[in-house]
């Protein structure tokens, strides 16, 4: 049974309920059980607490408890190992609120590595999860997992070798990402069909695509917008495309810094952008037939603000690549529009830009007419005190 | 400092189902254990059973099957219905059966071994006043016994289809998991749609149901499949067997396929749409359904999978379910590209 000592010094510094426990959980023989049974016992305001040392795990975990804190001795020291992996989604599966994740590690989960579905108020922080083979097709889809979730603060995070994207937010609002590295997975980081994320201080290397902001039809939830990307370190994006062919990302061309489709209102500002060799920054509408009479296929109001960008576009995966190249003088201009949408995008004069001149959604690359661009000046549209996790959130950082 | 709890399920459970277990009389339900907070350690403590080994319900028991079941690496499923003295069940339409606060639903799962019948799982579902529970119990070897397994169990079987496996008892958790509805654990099985008149009749008769709904469109048969039309046993399968997670609400919400029987928009259903998060689970393919072609089509590609995160379903399932796929491959093959809405639909082809 739950005990009932409980030590009056510490409860000052215990936020949350003032009954709170410590469940210990130890690697080793049994792992399986006596984990997935601490986080089916946890009761709210408990934390779980992981040693260090490799869990071997042959089924997924789950928690479903609200305000329960998970916490390893470290990212690089408290392994859970799903190697063996026999069954369910993912990793860990979190559908509760107010849950914390922090200082363990996830690896070689079959499918996505943690996710959390309708879980609001939730913290990742110094988690990492890895595919311990590298970028391949067989690995798992998604590496940090938050969907259809509210006030969701990602920190500090590392993701590598996701087959679709190593951070990905899903149908969600009120989003940080931040201090995270995400590499080697073909998007590093994705914010889809969600509203008011910020996506800062990161560093995201050796992806197929940098950081994405995408809104899809045919979800429970679109109209995807105001987000903010600053501050971030885009660097050498330049690995082949490993996506299974049916996935949307399957179409990001290797090299992409930092893409945008469709979306309302979103700032890309005071990142560094080098070596991506298709482009800096690509702003295109969704490409592919729908008959979702709910969404807008177009991007509008997105605003390319000052960014220091270098060495990309220079091996474009694009069809005509080398002749563009040449055209341009030897490498790409910063900003690629496909050409569609009214308003689409502003941009910084200091970027130079240019554009696809497609005339109608759907249209493919034979349509294109490249030609250089020039946008209207740098006007942000971003709601600013909107975006981003809510402030109480950072209390459990640290 | 906050007190340090080595954990020790041994020791809550026994503390519960000596709460919980008190005398009952056998074949007498125990409405304290359905009722009270605990999770009684023992499957005997509920007193479902005359004869639990046997599979004999107690009084006031009443075992029922649906007209398609949901498939699990082909167990055999003793399913059993139990609503207190004085109360009833309302029927809510074709819908799920309202089931009364105090009500249970048990349900064996059960594989042959040495020619006989042999006990793996009771899971049961109680209706407590703060909602459903959901808790999974073990049988022993012996088969005298199942004991709780709340953080579930694997045991090494071998199907009826002869394929050795690791089959999954679901931790508590997982039951949630396809349980799910708005955050809220529901039952699924017992829809009026997916039972018999003659059920409904006797269930009413016996005073246990409020009266006996009409139900305009029943699933078929199961083992009708091969000469009902082939929407409605596919349809009727895809419901009972995905939708209680591909359906607004539940756990793949966000996938935005929608499996339910009642759902008539063909790319809801999956029709020429494409996937969201399939991840790799989508292999080389392009669409969810591409009428005519289940070659090309995720879902019955994920059906045919035993890979984890490729296979669908993602929890009880070690095997491949031929039948399921069989029939859902030839309603793909019979939709016709130019108009998949009319003839997939129920009743149609």
């Amino acid at each position: 049974m739950r005990m009932t000592l409980i030590a009056p010094l510490a409860l000052a510094a215990v936020a949350s309920p003032a009954l709170a426990a410590t469940h210990d959980v130890a690697a080793g023989e049994g792992a399986q059980t006596r984990l997935q049974e601490a986080l089916i016992l946890a009761e709210p305001g408990d934390e779980i607490v992981l040693g260090a040392g490799r869990f071997a795990l042959d089924d997924g975990l789950s928690l479903d408890v609200d305000g329960v804190t998970v916490r390893g001795a470290g990212m690089d020291v408290t392994v859970l190992d799903f190697s063996g992996q026999k069954g369910a989604g993912e990793g860990l599966l979190v559908t509760s609120d107010k849950v914390t994740l922090r200082d363990f590690a996830i690896e070689n989960p079959k499918g996505d590595g943690i996710k959390s579905k309708g879980a609001d108020d939730i913290v990742y922080h110094r988690v990492r999860v890895t595919w311990t083979g590298g970028p391949l097709s067989t690995n798992g889809a998604y590496g940090i997992y938050p969907v259809e979730s509210t006030n969701v603060l990602i920190d500090g995070v590392q993701v590598s070798g996701a087959s679709d994207a190593g951070i990905y937010v899903g149908q969600s609002r009120k989003i940080t990402v931040r201090n995270s590295l995400a590499q080697a997975n073909v998007a590093g980081i994705e914010i889809e069909n969600s509203r008011d994320a910020l996506v800062t201080m990161n560093m995201v290397t050796r992806n197929t695509g940098g950081i994405l902001v995408f809104d899809l039809p045919d979800l429970p939830v679109m109209g995807g917008g105001n987000v903010l990307v600053q501050h971030n370190l885009v660097v050498d994006n330049d690995t082949a495309n490993f996506a299974p062919p049916g996935n949307i990302v399957a179409g990001v061309r290797r090299g992409t810094g930092v893409m945008v489709m469709a979306n309302d209102a979103v700032t890309v500002e005071n990142n560094m952008i080098t070596g991506n060799p298709t482009t800096a920054v690509m702003v295109v509408a969704y490409p592919r037939q729908y008959e979702d009479s709910r969404y807008n296929p177009y991007p509008r109001k997105v605003a390319i603000g000052h960014n220091m960008a270098s060495g990309n576009g220079t091996d474009p995966q694009i069809g005509g690549g080398e002749q563009l190249v040449a055209m341009f003088g030897g490498a790409l201009p910063a900003v690629m529009w496909d050409g569609l949408g009214e308003n689409a995008l502003t941009v910084d004069p200091a970027m130079s830009g240019w554009t696809l001149a497609l005339t109608k959604q759907g249209q493919g690359p034979d349509d294109a007419r490249p030609a250089p661009a020039k946008f209207a000046p740098f006007a942000d549209a971003v709601d600013r005190a909107a975006v981003g996790a809510s402030a109480e959130l950072d209390a459990r950082v640290g | 400092m906050i007190r340090s709890v080595a954990l020790s399920l041994a020791g809550i459970a026994a503390l519960a189902g000596a709460l919980a277990a008190r005398a009952t009389p056998v074949g007498s339900v125990d409405q304290s254990a359905i009722l009270s907070d605990g999770m009684p350690r023992t499957l005997s403590a509920f007193g479902f059973f005359a004869d639990a080994p046997a599979q004999v319900p107690g009084k006031s028991v009443v075992p029922y099957r649906l007209n398609i079941p949901l498939w699990s690496d082909g167990a055999e499923k003793l399913r059993f219905v139990y609503v207190p003295p004085g109360k009833q069940a309302r029927a809510e339409g074709e819908g799920l059966l309202d089931l009364p606060v105090g009500s249970a639903l048990i349900k064996t799962f059960a594989f042959p071994r040495d020619g006989r019948r042999h006990l793996v799982e009771t899971r049961v579902l109680l209706h407590r006043e703060s909602g459903w529970v959901a808790l999974p119990y073990l049988w022993n070897e012996a088969q005298t016994e199942a004991t709780l397994a709340i953080a579930g169990a694997r045991v090494r079987l071998t199907t009826p289809q002869g394929e050795e496996i690791d089959y999954r008892v679901p931790n508590k958790n997982q039951c949630k998991e396809c349980h799910g509805l708005d955050g809220a654990v529901v039952p699924i099985g017992p829809k009026a749609r997916n039972l018999s008149r003659d059920w409904l009749d006797a269930f009413a008769g016996q005073g246990h149901l409020d009266r006996v709904p009409a139900v305009a469109a029943p699933l078929p048969l199961w083992e009708e499949r091969a000469s009902v039309a082939v929407a409605d046993a596919a349809r009727g399968y895809l419901d009972v067997n995905c939708a209680h997670c591909h359906r607004p609400g539940a756990t793949a919400s966000n996938s935005g396929l929608d499996l339910r029987w009642e759902q008539a928009d063909p790319r809801a259903l999956g029709v020429m749409k494409r996937p969201v998060a399939a991840g790799r689970g989508a292999g080389e393919l392009l669409f969810d359904i591409v009428p005519g072609h289940p070659e090309r089509s995720i879902l019955a590609h994920r059906m045919g999978s035993l890979e984890g995160g490729v296979a669908m379903p993602e929890l009880g399932k070690s095997t491949v379910d031929r039948d399921g796929l069989a029939v859902v491959e030839r309603w793909i093959r019979s939709l016709l590209p130019a108009s998949g809405a009319t003839e997939g639909g129920r009743g149609g082809g």
